[in-house]
């Protein structure tokens, strides 16, 4: 009975789309742009106090824990760092070197004749260096690095946490065969059958259910890993959704799709737009340039969209978290009532970002759907 | 700046896990979901419509049964009307045989009773007969005694079949 409603709201949404995608596209990079700002600024405060015994730079710590790494760090303390060691998986000219990245020692040593470079443009990334110094070597090329990274690892554990929950699911429909929901299986099955109603309006009552295994795979694979991203502990912790290779890889699945099942129709309306005034086409052909441009924006939209949303979540915790440390090196008093406020804030957004994690799920499978629909839509 | 550029390990593990995924789930887990799902939903469907027509069918039922009931009403209430008519009738007949019987007997007992009447009319007039002879003949007896006196009779009662 409420995804019956929701469906309408649904409906209602197709009004407002334009507007939502407006809204999202100028509102998601800002907060980018405002936690830049604040990285500057924290830059600036730990260089003009300087009275910390090792300077905190916000901007660092931040990018540090948004972006991918060789080793999942758990904690660092004045002497040690306590990270879980991953596996590098390095192809160099031909050959495959695989090995632990704590032979690394957080970048205080190279193995091999490579080390992970800690500074300047390649900075995480794994380079060779000259004989068996700390050295880069600045005209050897970069190995391809296929390592089990703290992002590849987390994806693992979320590929198999989702096989679980929904093989398990999927044993308790074969078993109550029938019979109302149980347990989990109550819990998810109305995000099942709200998954496939938005399927359904979108892409239509024919061709819906093809596209079901792909759309809910989606949803639940994004939903899950937003949530599990907002965990600050592992096996949480990772940025994988807020990771634009992951959001790409994702987007480019639903743009290949599109492409493969785009039907006359599609094209037709791409390359020769219907009820557009014929000077638009010939001799400049800006109608179907401006199309055909839409045609690939389309998924980069979806990329940049979910990767900038989890990112910038993800940003301002860690600033409102850094802020404690930016007044607690200025005064340690500071330091503890800034932490208030700071710890309020964070809580505030992490509350925002629950909602935040089903919304960005629910619009990069309602855009695929949508697209799908339009690319199978039949001429009326 | 590499906050926006794409590893290409993560690409790549990333496409194959996806991908295996999406083969294990819709082979494990999707198939059987919604399977099941649409299995239920024409099953309520299926209940739905049966419960409609159960409903019809009782609906039908209902005013089957408020006929009979009114049919058994009427057949009750001829019969009570029958029944009535019958022990008016019954009390009629009886009522009727009981005035029979009533003027019959006080028929019989008026017959009786003048019977009787003339019974003992017809022994009073013997009893009287019998009682004046006596008295007669005593009567006579005391009066022919004397002599004179029976001649005296006598002569009277000759003188009496002489004038006739």
């Amino acid at each position: 009975m409420i995804f019956r409603r929701m469906l309408s709201k649904t409906q209602g949404l197709f009004i407002a789309f334009p507007l939502v995608i407006l809204s999202i596209l100028f509102v998601a990079p800002s907060p980018v742009l405002a936690a830049g700002e604040r990285q500057a600024h924290s830059e600036e405060a730990a260089h003009s106090s300087g009275r910390g015994k090792e300077s905190f730079n916000a901007g660092t710590m931040i990018i540090d824990h948004v972006v991918d790494a060789h080793e999942w760090h758990i904690l660092s303390t004045r002497t040690r760092h306590v990270s879980i060691p991953l596996p590098v998986i390095l192809v160099d000219e031909g050959k495959v070197h695989a090995f632990m990245s704590s032979r690394f020692h957080h970048g205080h040593a190279s193995y091999k004749g490579y080390k992970l470079e800690t500074e300047g443009k390649n900075k995480g990334k794994i380079v060779r260096v000259i004989g068996d110094s700390m050295e880069a070597d600045p005209n050897a090329p970069l190995p391809l690095d296929l390592s089990v990274t703290k992002n590849v690892l987390a994806l693992f554990i979320s590929c198999i946490l989702i096989c679980i929950i929904f093989i398990s699911v999927a044993k308790a429909y074969k078993k109550r065969e029938g019979h109302s929901p149980k347990g989990l299986q109550s819990l998810l099955e109305p995000v099942i059958l709200f998954v496939r109603d938005m399927a359904r309006s979108s892409i239509g009552e024919h061709h819906y259910e093809r596209f079901l295994p792909y759309l809910l795979t989606l949803f639940f694979f994004i939903f899950l890993n937003n949530l599990i991203g907002l965990v600050p502990f592992f096996p949480g912790g990772a940025n994988l959704t807020g990771n634009i290779a992951v959001t790409m890889v994702m987007a480019l699945i639903t743009f290949i799709i599109t492409t493969f099942i785009g039907n006359k129709n599609y094209w037709k309306h791409i390359y020769n737009t219907p009820g557009v005034p014929w000077w638009l086409k010939v001799p400049l052909p800006l109608m179907p340039l401006v199309e055909l441009m839409g045609v690939f924006t389309k998924p980069f939209i979806l990329m940049i969209r979910l990767f900038a949303n989890i990112t910038a979540g993800h940003i301002i915790m860690l600033g409102f978290i850094s802020l404690i440390f930016i007044f607690g090196n200025m005064n340690i008093f500071l330091g503890y009532s800034v932490s208030i406020v700071s710890i309020l804030f964070a809580v505030f957004m992490g509350l925002l970002e629950l909602l935040v994690a089903f919304i960005q799920a629910y619009v990069f499978t309602l855009l695929s759907s949508l697209y799908f629909g339009m690319a199978m839509e039949e001429h009326h | 700046m590499e906050l926006i550029t794409p590893g290409i390990g993560l690409i790549f593990w990333m496409t194959i896990s996806f991908l295996l995924l999406l083969y294990v789930l819709g082979k494990y887990a999707w198939k059987p979901i919604m399977k099941a799902l649409r299995k239920r939903e024409d099953h309520i469907e299926d209940a739905l419509q049966a419960a409609e027509k159960t409903r019809q069918e009782m609906k039908e039922l209902k005013s089957e049964h408020l006929r009979l009931l009114a049919e058994a009403k009427d057949e009750k209430d001829k019969m009570l009307r029958d029944a009535k008519a019958i022990k008016e009738s019954i009390i009629e007949k009886a009522r009727t045989e009981a005035n029979t019987e009533y003027n019959r007997i006080i028929e019989s007992a008026k017959e009786s009773i003048h019977f009787e009447k003339m019974a003992a009319i017809t022994d009073l007039k013997n009893q009287l007969a019998q009682l004046s002879i006596e008295i007669a003949e005593k009567v006579l007896t005391e009066e022919l005694s004397r002599t004179e006196k029976q001649k005296q009779l006598i002569n009277k009662l000759i003188d009496e079949v002489e004038i006739n």
